[in-house]
């Protein structure tokens, strides 16, 4: 009876972790992404709520601490152990904000994954095909995976049409710092205004 | 002829921190270079204000301008789109030619010639049904870049919208390159050279607005998205334009092949 007990326990303890876990092959990761992302988006689902079901993948499956430093670039060698906690956090909402609000903007999107490419064991990127609709062509999608963890792979960028998200981002941090004189704490105004928009 | 002197002095001044020294092969060094982190800024101040002024204008005139052209039913805009493309292909063939690159040389052509007659004035497009489906898109400056000149620094002209010094150079080689502007120059039928006289400069001038109104409807939520998720469109608009040129030059479709991986190689957060 014990045992039956144990076995039924282990069963719900499995299911309910497969029901969460992610795939640790890159491409599979990808598609269940999108597979979930597409359920999210649908017409009927409201703004608040997908705007909250995404965080909850983001949080999930971006590395987002790790594209906070890319998009620092060697500015973060600058920052306190607390003023890397406030970029951290702040980071966080930026990025959910902008990652969620790019999102919702689509509507049931058809992406197929087409291949993936590893390029060293701590990236493989996964080539995807936003499938074009009358009024929008098709688009290119690659998405960079982290796979240092070979069983947690974590995004890390989206490469539209070629064209890198995490890299414009770079370039608008160098951009607010750089026209501050290399202040990095103004950053952090300009991204707190830009959250509380 | 002193004044052009100076202008291509200016030129070759702007120009040169970024020009790649012969023995390199041009694309092959780009492919690797991040090109998009050295381009500095010719005058970032004026820049900024043509940027304003041409923000401005997309929003009250070439907005709804292409809002419109959205509206109208999809058979015509793809037809309309199909025909800028098929005319836009002499550009490229001639650049195709310019880079020595013949394969997508025979490509442009056989995809002209198909569209042209089977596919009637480009409405439709045969050729990809044929198997010619590569539909690259080459300029001038592209073709500098190809031969190893650098873009020289960053700028924003009024209308026209982001470009560097080799592609503003670019733009008024294309004038010289492009078939289509020769049937349609004034001045060539006077010469007795090309030139028709059923057309003028305006046919060339409303077939380049159609191909941007086309270009502008087919990107409207995407730019829409930018603004709404940009900390500083005008930083953003810059990235993606040389992020992109890079691309082309390079023929490629990927970022991995044109960028650093360095600075990712270098973040480990697990």
């Amino acid at each position: 009876m014990k045992k039956i007990f144990f076995i039924i326990i282990f069963l719900i303890f499995e299911l309910t972790q497969n029901s969460f876990a992610y795939s640790s092959d890159p491409k599979q990761f990808i598609q269940e992404i999108i597979d979930e992302t597409k359920k999210i988006l649908v017409k009927s689902n409201s703004t608040e709520f997908k705007t909250k079901k995404l965080s909850e993948i983001a949080l999930k499956t971006v590395d987002i601490k790790g594209v906070a430093y890319y998009t620092l670039g060697n500015y973060r060698k600058e920052l306190s152990d607390k003023q890397m906690e406030e970029y951290l956090d702040l980071f966080e909402k930026y990025f959910l904000k902008t990652f969620t609000s790019r999102l919702t903007d689509y509507s049931e999107p058809k992406i197929d994954v087409i291949s993936a490419e590893v390029l060293s064991p701590k990236y493989t990127i996964v080539k995807s095909l936003l499938l074009g609709t009358d009024k929008k062509p098709e688009v290119n999608i690659e998405w960079r995976v982290y796979t240092k963890n070979p069983d947690k792979p974590l995004i890390r960028d989206l490469i539209i049409e070629g064209l890198s998200l995490a890299r414009a981002e770079k370039e608008q941090f160098s951009s607010v710092i750089e026209a501050n004189n290399g202040e990095v704490t103004k950053l952090f105004i300009t991204l707190k205004e830009f959250i509380a928009k | 002829m002193m004044r052009k002197i100076i202008y291509i002095s200016i030129f070759v001044l702007l120009l040169k921190p970024n020009l790649v020294m012969a023995g390199s092969t041009g694309s092959e060094e780009l492919k690797n270079s991040t090109s998009q982190n050295s381009t500095n800024e010719c005058f970032e101040g004026f820049s900024r204000a043509m940027f304003k002024l041409n923000h401005g204008l997309d929003t009250a005139i070439f907005e709804p301008v292409a809002k419109g052209y959205r509206a109208l039913p999809s058979p015509i805009r793809k037809g309309t789109g199909n025909i800028v493309d098929n005319l836009r292909s002499l550009l490229t063939f001639s650049n195709n030619i310019l880079q020595g690159d013949f394969r997508n040389a025979g490509n442009t052509a056989g995809r002209f010639l198909i569209n042209s007659t089977v596919g009637i004035v480009g409405i439709w497009d045969p050729a990809s049904a044929l198997g010619l489906k590569e539909k690259g898109k080459e300029d001038f400056g592209q073709t500098m870049g190809a031969w190893g000149t650098g873009s020289g620094c960053y700028f924003v002209l009024p209308i026209l919208g982001p470009t560097t010094v080799r592609d503003s150079v670019g733009l008024v080689g294309n004038f010289f390159l492009d078939p289509v502007y020769h049937v349609t120059h004034n001045s060539e039928i006077h010469n007795g050279l090309v030139g028709n006289s059923n057309y003028s400069e305006h046919n060339y001038f409303f077939y380049r607005g159609t191909s941007s109104v086309d270009f502008r409807a087919k990107n409207i939520e995407s730019w829409a998205s930018l603004e709404k998720n940009s900390i500083d469109l005008y930083v953003s608009l810059k990235s993606l334009y040389l992020q992109n040129r890079s691309q082309q030059i390079a023929n490629s479709t990927s970022a991995v092949e044109t960028q650093n991986d360095s600075n990712w190689e270098e973040i480990d957060t697990n």
